[in-house]
């Protein structure tokens, strides 16, 4: 089993947490939604696994490269 | 003229209206979040009002608290830029109810122009051309039909929408339904209404859009600008005048505009989309436009010092006897704070940040060296503006300045500027909304 990091491509605030600890997600699932000068930016899994840590809630700064989420596979 | 305007706006816009206010004697009363207190416009203005908060829904977009800080220090008007409230029409309302002047057009007008099918209707019923388009789309049924009738490829768009914000392409049949369901949740997201309609999606078309001045009994067509290089259908470059269209085209187009919107009484712009030899319209925009700048350097008017004018009672026949002339050519460019790759919003502090002075050259920033560019609202570091004796010329300018424009501590789309500029597409006045994807 590895341990993979998910990270936030930009710097802004979390708008949306789509899933939940325990999540099963395929790649390019949504887990968190960033939001950064009036857009919307997903931050989607990079590969099949299960969610096992969320590190941000919603309306929360995040910073270019700051690690939001760990999938396990 | 007014006594003391408040300004509901931030930014470059904010600044812009501050010295059209300062021009004429009139007191300028800024607005300001709680993170954007370091920003020019704050120290710029007569006096200044604090919003708390920082989300633009505490603050630039708190109609509420915006118009007690306008009682506060007893303003006679409001100016709101464009974005936030600019187009709301219950904002225009309030600020009216409370004694003072919103500076725009009558709320109903805001109202009649809002709703993108009405708008539409609006001008179809008064003569102005359209391209094949849907009502509101209110079933399945309905959905499939309209796609059928108008023709693949078809664009979903939100009724409460505009500015190019939550469209969604269907290419086919099968991507409509999944198309449908993702235009509907993003528009009730974006706009708070899920409703769409559908228009269809004309690949390879040219963004022409009309200036408007309008007093209410008089309204004049002050020429068009083409803003056809877009990404993700937000404009990035503009021009006026449009190249390589027929000056008896663009009078039609223009005369047309003007007779569908007898008694308007404000700034606007009609939007269209040019495709091959025909206009079809697009949205009414009921206010100031980033892009108004290009227009000032062609006519040599000062459209803000003529919208606060014609609030304030005097009237277009005497402030323009005559409609201007078009002297040259100007060339828009918006410098974003972004990654020029990604495209994606980059915020950050601004350790440089050095805007050139030159002749010819016109740079509205919203930044000073040393402010932080925020996460909080939209990425427009600059609007950087060449004008020369033609179009060549007015883009050259255009390169060397934002070639000279120093930036540390944000990516800036700066080098994807110049790159279109010198293009040999652009260079060639072949523009469509297709251009950025083609060059990239």
């Amino acid at each position: 089993m590895a341990r993979y990091p998910v990270e936030s491509e930009v710097t802004g605030t979390v708008w949306k947490v789509e899933v939940t600890v325990g999540d099963s997600v395929t790649e390019g699932d949504v887990l968190v939604i960033i939001e950064s000068m009036k857009m919307e930016i997903p931050v989607e899994s990079p590969q099949e696994g299960t969610v096992t840590e969320l590190l941000v809630q919603p309306e929360d700064s995040v910073e270019e490269d700051q690690v939001v989420a760990f999938i396990e596979d | 003229m007014f006594e003391r305007v408040l300004v509901a706006n931030r930014g470059a816009v904010a600044r812009r209206i501050i010295r059209a206010c300062n021009a004429l004697d009139c007191e300028s009363i800024a607005v300001y979040s709680d993170i954007d207190a370091e920003l020019p416009h704050v120290e710029e203005a007569s006096h200044a009002e604090r919003l708390p908060g920082y989300r633009p829904v505490d603050t630039y977009l708190n109609g509420e608290n915006i118009v007690a800080a306008a009682r506060r220090v007893k303003a006679d008007a409001v100016h709101p830029g464009y974005g936030f409230l600019a187009e709301n029409p219950d904002f225009a309302r309030s600020v009216e109810a409370a004694g003072m002047k919103f500076i725009g057009p009558a709320a109903s007008w805001l109202e009649r122009m809002g709703e993108k099918t009405q708008a539409r209707q609006w001008m179809q019923e008064n003569g102005f051309p359209v391209h094949a388009g849907s009502e509101v789309i209110r079933d399945q049924t309905m959905l499939t039909n309209a796609a059928a009738t108008i023709g693949y490829p078809v664009m979903l768009k939100p009724t409460a929408g505009g500015g190019g914000i939550g469209m969604i392409v269907a290419k086919d049949p099968e991507s409509l339904t999944s198309a449908y369901a993702a235009a509907t949740s993003l528009a009730e997201r974006m706009f708070g209404q899920s409703t769409v309609f559908l228009e269809k999606f004309l690949q390879g078309s040219r963004h022409v859009e009309v200036q408007l001045i309008g007093d209410g009994e008089t309204l004049l067509a002050l020429y068009e600008r083409d803003c056809s290089v877009q990404r993700r259908h937000q404009k990035l470059i503009e021009e006026s005048p449009a190249p390589a269209i027929e000056r008896s085209d663009i009078d039609e187009l223009s005369s047309r505009a003007v007779e569908a919107l007898v008694g308007y009484d404000s700034l606007g712009t009609v939007e269209t989309l040019y495709d091959q030899g025909r206009f079809g319209f697009l949205e009414m925009n009921t206010r100031l436009q980033v892009e108004h700048g290009v227009t000032e350097e062609v006519t040599g008017l000062d459209l803000v010092d003529l919208q606060l004018r014609i609030a304030s009672g005097d009237r277009l026949s005497t402030l323009l006897p005559e409609r201007p002339g078009i002297d040259g050519h100007a060339v828009e460019a918006r410098l974003y704070a972004e990654d020029p790759e990604s495209m994606l919003p980059y915020p950050g502090h601004l350790s440089v940040f050095r805007v050139p002075d030159m002749a010819g050259v016109r740079i509205e920033a919203s930044y000073r060296e040393g402010n932080t560019v925020t996460p909080y609202y939209d990425p427009l570091l600059a609007k950087v503006i060449g004008k020369g004796g033609t179009r060549e010329a007015a883009i050259a300018r255009t390169l060397i300045a934002l070639r000279a424009i120093e930036v540390k501590g944000v990516k800036t789309n700066a080098t994807l500027l110049c790159r279109i500029l010198e293009s040999a597409r652009f260079i060639e006045a072949k523009l469509d909304t297709a251009f950025l994807g083609d060059l990239l």
